[in-house]
């Protein structure tokens, strides 16, 4: 007993102080990219020859637009660009509630797009959100850094947001992975089975486009299809940090 | 045993396809059976299409004595003898190989599908289902044991936790277990399929999401092939670099998966304590490239991230911290009965079983059996920095927590050593180009146990085939041995003791 109080009294309060202070990232953390215009030269297409995802996009302009929703934040364009004109650095913030806005590009501003729940959804999950956290054909990556949100470490019950057993306790689904066929139904099942009032997060690459596996005949790329998604939260896995940030700015509290 | 029927390999090599002996059905069999009870095991058993009607079979068998591998070969009839009532640990091998190409392996005792899909030749089908009809995974016939008493509980695949989807059935007579059963295949996205014609942009990606704990293990197996089949030798740093990555992939799981099990028998502190502390190990990671998972850390004919003075003396400063932290919350495990007798006797799985079946990995090790690919078939810097073999005898949950508080100890020491001392030189360099006709092999050891990636070229140096083994596929029949005879509220331990990928498993 002793030990266990030696062990509690040296290993101390551990809980990060987010939202209150920004997080600590380390220096060479990936997050949304900058696109610097000015250096781009036109013509060039480097970086979208060499991504895996088909993330950069060329609508409107000859100028990169990168697709954060299909974005494995790998780097590859930035290492193939040869003028350096794509930076992926800090900022984490980056989940949002439209699918379309999840494209940036060199006049984005930065910061996440998300608005808050419509006010009687705000007024019900506030201050107690639970989810149901749905698996669907992804590495396990995405539900490793969401499992993590439950240790001391980010505590997610201070927010009132708690992961539950059953669909029919919770206020929503929290979906990872691409969606395999086999998977659809057992997804379409769970959602039915949750209560209305009810929302839809779809963390990672996988769950918003199919990420590496998109394409894949074995897959549906990502959720949207199935689905009315409410937040979408992007990263391969996005960080626990970017996962908190979107779902307390979806509930006003950042 | 003639050793003409094979070609021999070393860990992290290639050779010509053409060299690789072709021998008869009944004769590859035959010496199959004979290597595998002379003590090799199966690192990988596959079949790809040789032409349009004809499948060959090869075999990669280790033998960790002499590290290793012996190549063979056979063309595989429509159906043929099963291996696996002779040999057990073919059972998922050759599952495998009838869902793919629809031969069928007869005598199999356990012949079901393993990842619920289509075979890959239009007209053939081990169960002879036809190709309009949707396969739905988990519908197969179950054992079942029947008498008055008897009752099944079935879980999944969706489950209470954050946690992956996957089929298991109980046979029970009250609460004692009398049999288990796993069906898998929720997870199945195609990764192996999608590795064929490459490399390309995406190949790097979808080894690194083989499955998402094992980033670094996958992909170094991977790069080992790309660099078996250039002939490129890395530079000495970039080996330390992949070594550190690599067992700081191990602290993370091993630190993070005894927590889990602390939490299974109620013990909160060790299990708040280690939550965090898998985290520390995750940002170290992520302070050498920047995600958490190692993303991008590896790619072929090197690392992609250094360490220079100042970052390895902030990551030894932040390592130590968490090292001492770990350590404290880890002993609290051994000194607490009541843990201590939730884990001891709890889930045995006996050497001799854990032979016949051929698990690996710490599972293996935690029976008493001496195998780690990092000192039988060493590559990169393991050939010159030796981390000795973990192992326990006991084979019940308590040895396998054990053993990964074993390897946590000597992983920290590897890794403060060799960080240390990096040796001066690239992290990067060029390949040269890949070669045709190979077939290159690798093997490593992840943190569950032996990863085995195989790539045959076609004549313009693409892939031909690409055989991904995760070490969940040699496993999670064990857990099923262990299960037995116990109640079903071990379940969760016994699941934890193992942690093994669904994903990686289904692929
Ligand atoms: S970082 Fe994103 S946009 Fe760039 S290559 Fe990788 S997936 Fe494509
Ligand atoms: S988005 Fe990336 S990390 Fe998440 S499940 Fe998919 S492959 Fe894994």
């Amino acid at each position: 007993m002793i030990d266990i109080l030696r062990a509690r009294l040296k290993q101390g309060h551990r809980t990060i102080s987010f939202p209150n202070q920004p997080p600590t990232l380390p220096d060479r953390f990936r997050g949304c990219p900058v696109i610097d215009e000015a250096k781009c030269v036109s013509d060039c297409q480097r970086c979208a020859e060499v991504c895996p995802t088909g993330s950069i996009i060329q609508v409107h302009s000859t100028k990169p637009q990168v697709d954060l929703g299909r974005c494995l934040f790998c780097t590859d364009c930035a290492e193939a660009c040869p003028n350096d004109a794509i930076r992926y650095h800090s900022d984490y913030s980056m989940s949002s509630n439209q699918r379309i806005d999840l494209v940036v590009n060199a006049n984005t501003e930065a910061g996440p797009l998300v608005s808050a729940l419509k006010k009687e959804s705000l007024r019900l999950f506030g201050h107690s959100l639970k989810l149901r956290q749905v698996s669907a054909g992804g590495c396990n990556g995405c539900e490793s850094d969401t499992n993590v949100l439950s240790t001391i470490t980010f505590d997610l019950g201070r927010f009132g947001v708690q992961f539950v057993a059953s669909p029919r306790h919770a206020d929503g689904l929290l979906i990872t992975g691409p969606v395999k066929e086999n998977k659809r139904v057992a997804l379409l099942k769970t959602w039915e089975t949750v209560p209305a009032p009810k929302i839809v997060i779809a963390v990672g690459a996988c769950a918003i486009s199919g990420g590496p596996f998109q394409n894949h005949p074995e897959v549906h790329n990502g959720v949207s299809d199935i689905l009315p998604v409410d937040l979408y939260i992007p990263g391969c896995p996005p960080h626990p940090i970017t996962i908190l940030d979107g779902i307390l700015r979806l509930l006003s509290r950042i | 045993m003639k050793q003409s029927n094979y070609t021999v390999i070393q860990n992290g090599e290639s050779c010509d396809v053409v060299d690789v002996p072709e021998v008869p059905f009944d004769a590859f069999r035959e010496q199959l059976l004979q290597a595998v009870e002379d003590g090799a095991w199966i690192a990988a058993l596959f079949a790809m299409p040789a032409d349009r009607s004809t499948l060959r079979a090869f075999v990669i068998l280790a033998h960790s004595h002499s590290g290793s591998l012996w190549l063979s070969s056979t063309i595989l009839p429509d159906e043929f003898t099963a291996l696996t009532p002779d040999c057990p640990q073919a059972h998922l091998f050759e599952r495998e190989i009838a869902e793919q190409w629809g031969v069928k392996p007869l005598g199999h005792p356990w012949l079901k599908p393993l990842r619920y899909h289509h075979s890959y030749r239009k007209e053939k089908d081990c169960w002879d289902r036809k190709s309009s009809t949707a396969i739905l995974p988990g519908v197969t016939d179950h054992f079942q044991v029947d008498g008055q008493e008897i009752h099944e509980v079935a879980v999944g695949p969706v489950h209470a936790g954050v946690i992956e989807p996957g089929h298991f059935r109980f046979q029970c007579h009250g609460e004692d277990v009398i049999h288990l059963e796993i069906s898998l295949g929720y997870q199945h996205r195609g990764v192996e399929r999608a590795m064929i014609g490459g490399p390309n942009n995406r190949t790097n990606h979808l080894v690194e999401t083989v499955a998402g704990d094992t980033t670094i293990g996958h992909s170094l197996a991977y790069c080992q092939v790309i660099e078996a089949l250039a002939r490129t030798i890395i530079p000495a740093r970039a080996s330390a670099l992949r070594a550190i990555s690599l067992e700081l992939e191990r602290l993370a799981n091993h630190v993070g998966d005894l927590g889990a099990l602390a939490g299974d028998v109620g013990f909160l502190p060790t299990a708040s304590f280690c939550g965090r502390l898998r985290g520390e190990f995750l940002n170290l990671t992520a302070m050498l490239c920047g995600n958490r998972f190692g993303h991008s850390m590896l790619c072929p004919g090197g690392v992609r991230f250094d360490a220079d003075s100042d970052r390895v003396h902030n990551f030894l400063e932040r390592f130590e911290s968490a090292v001492s932290d770990v350590t404290d919350a880890i002993n609290l495990l051994w000194k607490s009965p009541s843990v201590m007798d939730r884990f001891e006797d709890t889930g045995v799985v006996k050497i001799e079983d854990a032979i016949e079946l051929g698990l690996v990995g710490l599972v293996a090790r935690a029976c008493g059996i001496e195998a780690d690919i990092r000192s039988d078939f060493p590559t990169g810097i393991y050939r010159f920095t030796n981390i000795s073999t973990a192992t326990w005898h006991t084979g019940d949950v308590f040895s396998r927590a054990f053993v990964r508080w074993i390897e946590i100890e000597r992983s920290t020491a590897f890794i403060r050593d060799l960080i240390k001392s990096l040796p001066q030189s690239e992290i990067r360099i060029a390949l040269e180009p890949m070669e045709p006709n190979k077939i290159a092999v690798a093997l490593v050891e992840g943190w569950r146990g032996a990863i085995c990636h195989v790539a045959i070229t076609d004549a313009t140096s693409k892939f031909a085939h690409y055989k991904i083994v995760d070490p969940s596929f040699h496993n999670w029949f064990g857990l099923g041995m262990a299960m037995r005879d116990q109640q079903v509220s071990d379940f969760p331990l016994c699941n934890k003791s193992f942690s093994l990928s669904y994903c990686g498993h289904d692929l």
